[in-house]
């Protein structure tokens, strides 16, 4: 069978799924996906966790290779069985997780893996700078390509890394989630950036959970549902209502969650922790916040702003250079991440990675944490399984059982495991960094219902976003963090997101 | 399910995935022990059997204590070198014969024996504290600690060979009881008490949980600097405790004895399939590297081989080892 757009006389797609399927031992992941990506075109690709979208872009940019269905680059059939395939195709990939190198100069982030020679046979130093500053001028840049990378923002380094997939020569560019690190400045430059590649007849694959962003930079925007492709159309005959209620099939409940919200700080409740003028020497500048039982403390700001020191701070994990934390009234300073638990204080971290263990089951990642509330001495592996089957129900964890791997779950599963984790017993202070980053619509509510259910049951708890809506959604209280000071704070009344993005 | 053959084959591969570097050491030992049975008639008796037991008894209570290292993705270089020095320590308590020029500081057996046991824990706290207070890599420090107990051992015995331990030592380290050799009941002793700590106990999830990931475990409330600080103690003492046994049953004590023991139970331990990378195997493993091992060493024996083609047989099969351990490491996390 051809494609259905050759038979209606329509340019020839860059790129081409057509009945696409793939599944993960006897989990069907994507079911006869049919997909077209044109020239000088921007597809937005949005969906809920799991729904899809990155299996689709993997099997395109080469990392799952046994897949039924037929991909066509340029009208040709392909099967790719390495990404390096891919890439030798034409098809590049930026993800999420930069792939940069920190130590190396941008001019060498750019030519990676393909220094051109001199006749010496040895790296021609005086071209690839030149080369990588017109490279990076004709996005309309101006980065000094001798620069160290680690040193730039990090919307610099993902600019520098697009760079590299085009000069690679990738006709076809996926963008994972590009917009999730960058403030609101760099995201217009990104877009800036897209327009021009675009406007050179790439095309470009744009996966975002920002339904803002995708619905601004798309010309066609594809919706993923349940492991199907429900939708595409066009970005002028869409709303984001309309996107809502395709991903999530029921109505779009909730749309407007987030935009504003009504705060219900009460001076009554009992200050729990408190944090007095902290600095850390590095990002966090005489910082005060004070959290009370039962009430959500949201602290807002820009990726980079100190909301991941001062959470690691207050879990012990960071040592104060100034300033210090009082606990119950107490002062306190933790020497350990496992003295702050003792002490009745819980983390979890922004990046999934760095709190769950992919390769070990399900009851293992959940008991890690309460092991010494188990037995003193010995494991009772029974008692961590039912207690994990507890929470797999009460958080409706979508999973085969409380042995298999962590890994096998979607990420918004894995999110409520690393929650469940300090779910069993009640902790005194939980500290939430983007509780809800990089989920989908679905399993953001969970979270939020959850989260919101252990305030109503007396838990003071932190919650740290670059993500207004999160914030919004969550908080009682504001502190708007800007380069790691305390900009703003905002604890009744209404507010809106415009109030937090002028404050950050 | 239309399609159930994929997905039986699809649950074979990912349980082969799965369990690729427990299988792989049984094949190899299997594979090696055929092979001798049939080259050498000599090979499969009891008598060999408990001559390979005894052989590989010392290595594998080092073996012991380096599983737990290697569990929490940390290394000690230090065993052979550390073994060595509190063999040394041991004789240096002990009243030696006349003939014996050290200046040593006798003791009654017990005390001797209690001493040395703690010098070899002082040598495991050394080594922690480089790694988890100074944050020192354990490659780097153990080198250095390595280094630090070769001086202690030579400055023990300057050169000279001391002859005498205290009985018990003598007994365990060359005794036997109702004709079992001693340090195989110790040994299996300490295999045993090690499968229990890592299989049954929390501090043993807790050791699984910070090698298979660091971060996570940390951020889970684990002490991981307690942990690491803690696995490198325990190898010290295992280590220790063989090297006094092993003077015992070499009937002497001097430097530069156990050279061999450091590539012999890391290779045990790797061989035997715990990852290299943390988080991945155990005493099981350990125990079946250990055999590996040893028909290897004492096959090679039995089948009369060019003794200097047996030392690249043997970084041959630990290559091999290295290969499929980091193999599947690869398999299980892309899958």
């Amino acid at each position: 069978m051809r494609t259905q757009s050759e038979s209606r006389g329509e340019p020839s797609p860059l790129l081409e799924l057509s009945a696409v399927s793939k599944s993960f031992g006897g989990v069907v992941a994507i079911e006869n996906v049919d997909f077209q990506l044109y020239a000088g075109e921007i597809h937005g690709l949005v969906g809920e966790n799991g729904a899809g979208k990155s299996t689709s872009m993997k099997i395109i940019a080469g990392v799952h290779s046994d897949y039924e269905g037929q991909m066509y680059v340029q009208g040709q059939p392909v099967h790719f069985k390495s990404a390096r395939e891919a890439l030798a195709a034409g098809i590049g990939m930026v993800h999420q997780e930069l792939s940069t190198c920190p130590d190396l100069t941008v001019a060498e982030n750019v030519f990676l893996g393909q220094q051109p020679l001199n006749r010496f046979g040895t790296i021609d130093w005086a071209f690839i700078n030149h080369e990588a500053k017109r490279l990076i001028a004709s996005l309309g840049l101006d980065i000094d390509p001798t620069a160290t990378m680690g040193a730039l923002p990090v919307g610099i380094q993902q600019l520098v890394e697009l760079s590299r997939v085009l000069f690679s020569g990738a006709r076809i560019i996926i963008l994972d989630e590009p917009t999730s690190a960058l403030s609101p400045p760099e995201v217009k430059r990104l877009f800036d950036v897209l327009r021009k590649i675009k406007a050179d007849g790439r095309g470009i694959i744009f996966i975002s959970h920002f339904l803002d962003d995708v619905l601004e930079i798309s010309d066609t925007i594809t919706v993923f549902r349940n492991g199907h492709k429900v939708a595409t159309d066009p970005t002028a005959s869409l709303t984001k209502d309309d996107m809502i209620s395709n991903m999530i099939g029921r109505g779009s409940i909730g749309m407007h969650m987030g935009e504003s919200a009504d705060l219900k700080g009460d001076d009554a409740k009992p200050i729990v922790f408190e944090a007095e003028a902290i600095s850390d020497g590095k990002q966090l500048r005489d910082v005060s916040l004070k959290l009370r039982a039962g009430e959500i403390t949201g602290v807002y700001g820009f990726m980079g702003c100190g909301q991941i020191e001062l959470a690691r701070a207050a879990f012990g994990k960071i040592h104060l250079h100034k300033g210090r934390f009082m606990l119950d009234g107490q002062e306190i300073s933790f020497r350990s991440t496992a003295a702050a638990k003792r002490h009745g204080m819980a983390f979890v971290p922004e990046n999934r990675s760095m709190m769950l263990f992919r390769t070990e089951p399900i009851y293992k990642n959940v008991s890690i944490a309460i092991l010494d509330r188990i037995h003193r001495l010995l494991l009772k592996p029974g008692t961590e399984r039912s207690i994990t089957k507890t929470h797999i129900d009460d958080l409706q964890i979508k999973t085969q059982g409380t042995d298999m791997d962590l890994g096998s779950l979607s990420g918004g599963n894995q999110q409520k495991v690393a929650l469940a984790k300090w779910l069993t017993h009640l902790p005194r202070v939980l500290i939430l960094s983007e509780p809800t980053r990089g989920m989908d619509v679905g399993a953001k509510e969970d979270v939020i219902r959850i989260v919101k259910g252990l305030r109503d049951r007396g838990v003071a708890i932190l919650v740290l976003s670059s993500e207004p809506e999160t914030i919004l959604t969550l908080a009682d209280r504001v502190t708007v963090l800007r380069k790691g000071v305390v900009a703003k704070e905002f604890n009744s009344g209404t507010i809106h997101k415009a109030d937090l993005l002028s404050a950050a | 399910m239309t399609t159930p053959t994929p997905v039986v084959a699809g649950k074979l591969k990912s349980v082969l995935t799965d369990q690729l570097r427990n299988i792989a050491p049984v094949f190899t030992l299997l594979a090696l022990v055929t092979f001798f049975s049939v080259a050498a008639p000599s090979f499969l008796t009891v008598d060999n059997f408990m001559n390979i037991m005894a052989q590989v008894s010392i290595i594998a209570i080092i073996a012991v204590g380096l599983t737990f290292v290697i569990l929490t993705a940390e290394i000690d270089l230090s065993v052979a070198a550390i073994a060595n020095a509190i063999g040394i320590t041991v004789a240096y308590f002990t009243v030696q014969p006349d003939y014996v020029n050290i200046a040593n500081l006798p003791m009654p057996g017990v005390i001797a024996i209690v001493l040395t046991v703690l010098a070899a824990f002082a040598f495991g706290l050394v080594t922690a504290f480089g790694v988890t207070w100074v944050g020192i890599p354990s490659f780097i420090m153990t080198l250095a600690m390595m280094q630090i107990a070769n001086g202690v051992s030579a400055l023990l015995v300057r050169g000279q060979i001391a002859y005498k331990f205290p009985d018990l030592v003598t007994t365990l380290g060359a005794g036997d009881l109702f004709g079992v050799r001693w340090t195989i009941i110790v040994a299996v002793l300490f295999l045993a008490v090690g499968y229990f700590v890592l299989k049954y106990t929390r501090y043993g999830r807790y050791v699984y949980m910070t090698g298979g990931n660091r971060e996570a475990a940390e951020y889970s409330g684990v002490n991981v600097k307690f942990i690491i600080g803690s696995v490198m103690v325990i190898c010290a003492v295992c280590t220790g405790i063989a090297g006094m046994l092993s003077v015992a049953y070499y009937g002497s004590a001097q430097q530069n004895q156990f050279d061999t023991y450091l590539l012999d139970a890391i290779a045990a331990v790797v061989v035997g399939g715990t990852s290299l990378f943390g988080g991945r195997g155990g005493i099981p493993n350990t125990i079946i590297g250990l055999l590996v091992l040893g028909v290897l060493n004492n096959g090679l024996d039995h089948v009369q081989i060019d003794s200097f083609l047996k030392i690249l047989i043997r970084g041959l099969i630990l290559l091999a080892a290295l290969t499929i351990n980091v193999y599947a490491q690869r398999l299980k996390e892309n899958n």
